[in-house]
């Protein structure tokens, strides 16, 4: 997937390297810091003074918002803007020490749907910013089908959330619009609402905002609220997507950018892990999503295309719950590359017997390949059985494959032999088969 | 153009992907192409000039550039572009094809451009009315006309599917994988395809379903449109409006894959990247559900496409729209072939008479064809018939070097040889041997750095002022006693045949100024006939429409030298002739003419 969520630090981070190109007129004092326990922060203190010297706000920054109304902002102790370091400190300790309850909708202040349980690791520590709500501003861009829209508002926080279609002011802009008519169109466009002696200097900001999103590949970009007071710039909350195929041309831009796993999120399997870091180096393509591992049924699909029809076929002919897990490999991927493929597929099947005692199915599916080499693919799923065919064996395992392309009838014909060979269940066809019929053959016997 | 291709479009492919490309020539053959599909093929990094491939059982040459610029100027017939470079370069690669113009078509193959680039790409093409099909895609195939890379698989399953040959469905898939599975079906079902594109897996296509469609609808070989989509996006929404409005009128097929995808909340990506339903009215099934209400024909599931395939043909068939169509005959790519070890482009001795580039020898041999030796070298050396003021140049400078005495070391050498009782070929050789840049090499040396200094609009003075920092005396300036007041008449009729023949001698011309500079300095330095060969070569050259790389190209492979190996040829068999005639005995050189300087070596102790 190209667009990717970011931490707020890493945001902030990414706009405060950059800040004198797009916010010449301003300053930002960039007083943030990222830590995932008290303890970290007090070493962090050492070095950064501010913390010692101000009243500190604390949340947590983990890919969620609605942060305020989960009571996950520490802003005050005793009075708003009274937080210590030592009561920060304290506060994430606390907070990261048992798993949290975090509701992502609500109906004014009640939370509605359920919560997600997860454990809060990472936190963001900044300044305590005493301002005036009237200082407050919204503004995000994001792309909406073929265009980029730059929203915006003279009110912030959860003001504008809640009044969007009253109080923002959206302007879209396409992919080919030059610096000035962007520059033209924002000028002609500030918020009604927005303070005159603001409005200079909010077109100005709103231009370099822009601009900084166009230019650093944001696919998503928000501050809601900023304050502004003159010249003076603080991003009092961020969230950020980027466009992370932009990545190989952004290494010095983006700098040291995590793309963490939201919280509530499960963490990903070694497995799929495994399987992504192999995706990375290959120039094929190897995806894996595990949906039900105790499931019955386990697909082993080529193509993105031909992936998806298996699974709408499982879904509708078996159900979901018979599903253990979607993925595919394309793009020509080498013997190696499926063999291990092949095998992390195999290693997650063969872990559990059914839980109703019934036979297991492996639906080594794909369409006519234009390029990928089938002898070639198949090659390393074969090797994969001669690994795993006891275990494959005693777990009870019925394979279909149907798959056609170059090489095709070598293939077929070899993982037929070697199946037999090994003892496997086996049924095999070609492109005479329509793409999904084994399914309905496997689901039948 | 209601037809995206046609059985004369040609392509520049980027990057030598050869096994794609020898899948388009395959597929150029088994269709009975006259001109094979790819035109050229850049190759950034690579010194070869062509790629060979097989054609059938014979083998063809696709020429190599090293830039889309390079290669569209020399293709400029080719209007599709392949773009096969990495994600990384696949957006300049597009973006210089665009800027230089002349490309209908531009296909993209890289996954995974960051998305702000393609956008923009993608827009820019649509602003030159620049069809982009991809980026993410396995491309596109117009049946029995032109085939993009590996689209259609094996040249087996291209058979077995019916892509050799246009029937009557127009394919629009997302999917590369499944565009094939389709056509498969489709022949099946069908009668195959008319016409077929897989727009690309990317969030940001070029062209999409609808541009696709409506490209369909005014192409009359289209007669119903099979349109498969995919969960996320709207695009299929335009589609339904383009139907609703009466723009398509075809019967359309359709169908929406990720149904599966309701089952889970978020997270998990099925398929494409653009594929993620943000929405409703995103999801396979409102989309499915929208088309079947618009007029659409859309199947219970994906399992039930190729009943719903069978029964639109079959009434469309019923009804007359669509007619059998006759199987057209096809070559048949042999299984096992050879590549040739040698390759000649010059002539060829296979057929009734040889001939010299395409003529017969007769008809350039014998007096009365009014063809000289000048008339056969343009032939064998340069692939060209040269005008008779180019050829009877060619002849007076062999003529004019044929001989310049015994005292020569290459005339000396072949005297001494042949006084040894060698071969005429021996004695020859020996002589030749000789050649080099001290011998007759001014010829080379004149035209590469006389023409160096023309091409870098040096002044005289700048000039000499270069070559005194090389450290070279100027080649091709300089006799041992000829001088402006005393001039050597083969210099003086070179000048004068070019001077009333030549279309213009540029060349000549900036040389006579460095002349007026060097002879201000020294009397005998004067062009001598070496350079003024060289020089006028250059002339002749650039008066007969050589590019300034192709001239550069004669000069760095030594054929300025050819010439004179030929005409001095002709003076050393004479002189080998002439000892042989006079049988000299065996030669022995005068000790008294050699100075004895010998010392005793010393020892190395180390």
């Amino acid at each position: 997937m190209a667009q990717k969520a970011i931490r707020e630090y890493d945001a902030k981070s990414i706009l405060a390297r950059h800040w004198d190109k797009y916010f010449p007129d301003f300053t930002y004092a960039y007083e943030t810091v990222l830590v995932q326990n008290g303890s970290e922060l007090k070493e962090l203190a050492k070095e950064k003074s501010w913390l010692n010297e101000k009243a500190l706000v604390a949340k947590p920054d983990m890919l969620f918002g609605k942060r305020g109304k989960n009571g996950l902002v520490l802003f005050k102790d005793q009075k708003p803007g009274d937080v210590t370091l030592e009561k920060a400190a304290a506060w994430i300790d606390e907070k990261s020490s048992k798993e949290q309850e975090v509701y992502f909708s609500f109906d004014g202040d009640t939370p509605t749907g359920e919560p997600k349980v997860d454990m809060l690791t990472h936190f963001v520590v900044e300044p305590f910013t005493p301002h005036d709500q009237s200082e407050e501003y919204y503004i995000s861009a994001t792309v909406v089908g073929d265009e980029d829209v730059l929203y915006m508002s003279a009110e912030g926080g959860m003001e504008v959330e809640e009044g969007w279609d009253e109080k923002v002011t959206e302007v879209k802009f396409p992919i080919t619009a030059t610096e000035e008519e962007i520059a033209e169109k924002i000028k002609a466009n500030v918020p009604a609402d927005v303070k005159d002696e603001d409005k200079e200097n909010f077109a100005k900001f709103a231009i370099g905002f822009f601009k900084a999103y166009r230019e650093l590949n944001f696919a998503y970009l928000e501050i809601n609220p900023f304050v502004m007071q003159g010249n003076k710039i603080e991003l009092l909350d961020m969230v950020a997507k980027l466009d992370d195929t932009a990545g190989f041309m952004m290494v010095e831009e983006w700098g040291d950018v995590e793309f963490p796993t939201a919280f509530g999120m499960e963490e990903k399997s070694p497995e799929v892990l495994a399987v992504e870091e192999a995706d990375a180096k290959t120039g094929a393509s190897l995806k894996l999503t595990l949906l039900k591992p105790e499931a019955r049924i386990w697909t082993m699909v080529a193509g993105g295309g031909a992936s998806v029809v298996y699974a709408d076929t499982i879904a509708d002919m078996a159900g979901i719950e018979d599903l253990a897990n979607y993925g595919e490999y394309s793009g020509g991927p080498t013997t190696g590359e499926t063999k291990f493929y092949a095998e992390t597929l195999l290693d997650l099947m063969t872990r559990e017997k059914d839980a109703q005692g019934r036979d297991k199915i492996l639906i080594i599916g794909g369409a006519i390949a234009n390029f990928t080499d089938v002898a070639k693919t198949f090659t390393g799923i074969i090797q994969a059985f001669e690994e795993y065919a006891d275990k494959m064996k005693e777990v009870g395992i019925k394979i279909y494959v149907r798959r056609g392309g170059p090489n095709y009838e070598k293939g077929l014909k070899d993982i037929k032999e070697a199946a037999d060979r090994l003892g496997l269940d086996i049924e095999v066809y070609g492109p005479e088969t329509h793409v999904t019929d084994i399914v309905r053959m496997a689901l039948e016997k | 153009m209601a037809q995206l291709f046609t059985k004369d479009t040609q392509a520049i492919f980027w990057n030598n992907n050869k096994t794609a490309i020898q899948r388009m020539l395959d597929y150029d053959y088994t269709i009975k192409r006259e001109t094979p599909s790819v035109a050229a093929i850049v190759a950034p990094t690579s010194g070869n000039k062509f790629e060979k491939f097989f054609w059938g059982a014979d083998e063809i040459m696709i020429p190599l550039y090293k830039s889309t610029t390079e290669a569209k100027a020399a293709q400029p017939q080719a209007d599709v572009l392949l773009n096969f470079a990495s994600f990384r370069t696949a957006y300049d690669v597009t973006m210089e094809a665009l800027n230089l113009g002349g490309f209908k078509t531009i296909m993209i193959t890289a996954e995974g451009i960051p998305e702000r680039l393609a956008r923009g790409m993608n827009a820019y093409a649509r602003e030159l009315n620049v069809t982009v099909i991809g980026p993410a895609t396995v491309g596109a195939i117009a049946p029995g006309a032109f085939k993009i890379a590996n689209i259609g698989g094996t040249i087996e399953n291209i058979i077995n599917s019916k892509l050799h040959r246009a029937g009557s469905c127009g394919l629009v898939t997302r999917s590369g994988g499944l565009f094939n599975e389709l056509s498969n079906i489709i022949a099946i079902n069908a009668d195959g395809i008319a016409e077929g594109v897989a727009i690309g897996g990317d969030r940001f296509v070029g062209s999409v379903f609808i541009d696709n469609l409506l490209r369909m609808q005014d192409n009359p070989e289209v007669k119903y449109m099979i349109l498969l989509g995919e969960v996320g996006g709207t695009e299929e929404y335009k589609v339904i409006e383009a139907v609703k409005s009466g723009k398509i009128t075809k019967p359309i097929i359709a169908w929406c894959i990720g149904t599966i995808a309701k089952h889970y909340s978020s997270g998990v990506q099925f398929g494409h990247a653009g594929a993620s339903a943000n929405g409703d009215a995103e999801t396979a099934e409102a989309k499915n559900k929208a088309m079947a209400e618009a007029g659409i024909h859309v199947p219970a599931t994906f399992n039930d496409l190729p009943a719903k395939i069978k029964e639109v043909y079959e009434s469309l068939k019923a009804d007359g729209t669509i007619s059998e169509i006759a199987e057209p005959e096809i070559n048949i790519v042999p299984k096992v072939r050879r590549p040739k070890q040698f390759i000649c482009t010059i002539s060829d001795d296979r057929g009734e008479e040889a001939t010299y580039a395409g003529f017969p020898i007769s008809s350039v041999a014998l007096p009365s064809t009014g063809k000289g030796i000048g008339d056969v070298i343009s032939l064998l050396w340069f692939k060209k018939q040269y005008p008779k003021w180019a050829t009877d140049f060619i002849e007076t400078v062999i003529k004019t070097v044929a001989d310049h005495g015994p005292a020569v070391s290459g005339a000396h050498n072949a005297k001494v040889t042949a006084r040894a009782g060698k071969s005429v070929v021996e004695s020859l050789v020996t002589g030749l041997l000789t050649i080099g840049p001290r011998f007759g090499g001014a010829i080379d040396g004149a035209a590469e750095y006389f023409k160096y200094a023309d091409d870098n609009n040096l002044t005289p003075k700048e000039f000499l002022a270069y070559m005194k920092k090389q450290g070279v005396p100027i080649p091709g300036i300089g006799h041992r006693i000829k001088s402006l007041k005393n001039p050597d008449l083969r210099v003086k009729g070179l000048m004068d045949y070019a001077a009333e023949n030549f279309p213009a001698t540029p060349l000549l011309d900036y040389a006579r100024t460095v002349e007026a500079l060097t002879t201000s300095k020294k009397e005998n330095l004067i062009l001598n006939v070496d350079g003024t060969i060289g020089i006028l070569m250059v002339d002749m050259w650039r008066a007969l429409g050589y590019s300034e790389e192709e001239i550069n190209e004669f000069i760095s492979s030594g054929t300025l030298n050819a010439f004179f190996i030929v005409g001095r040829s002709i003076g050393f068999i004479g002189h080998v002739l002439d000892e042989k005639r006079l049988a000299m005995p065996m030669y022995r050189h005068p000790m008294d003419d050699i100075l004895y300087d010998v010392k005793k070596a010393e020892k190395i102790e180390k």
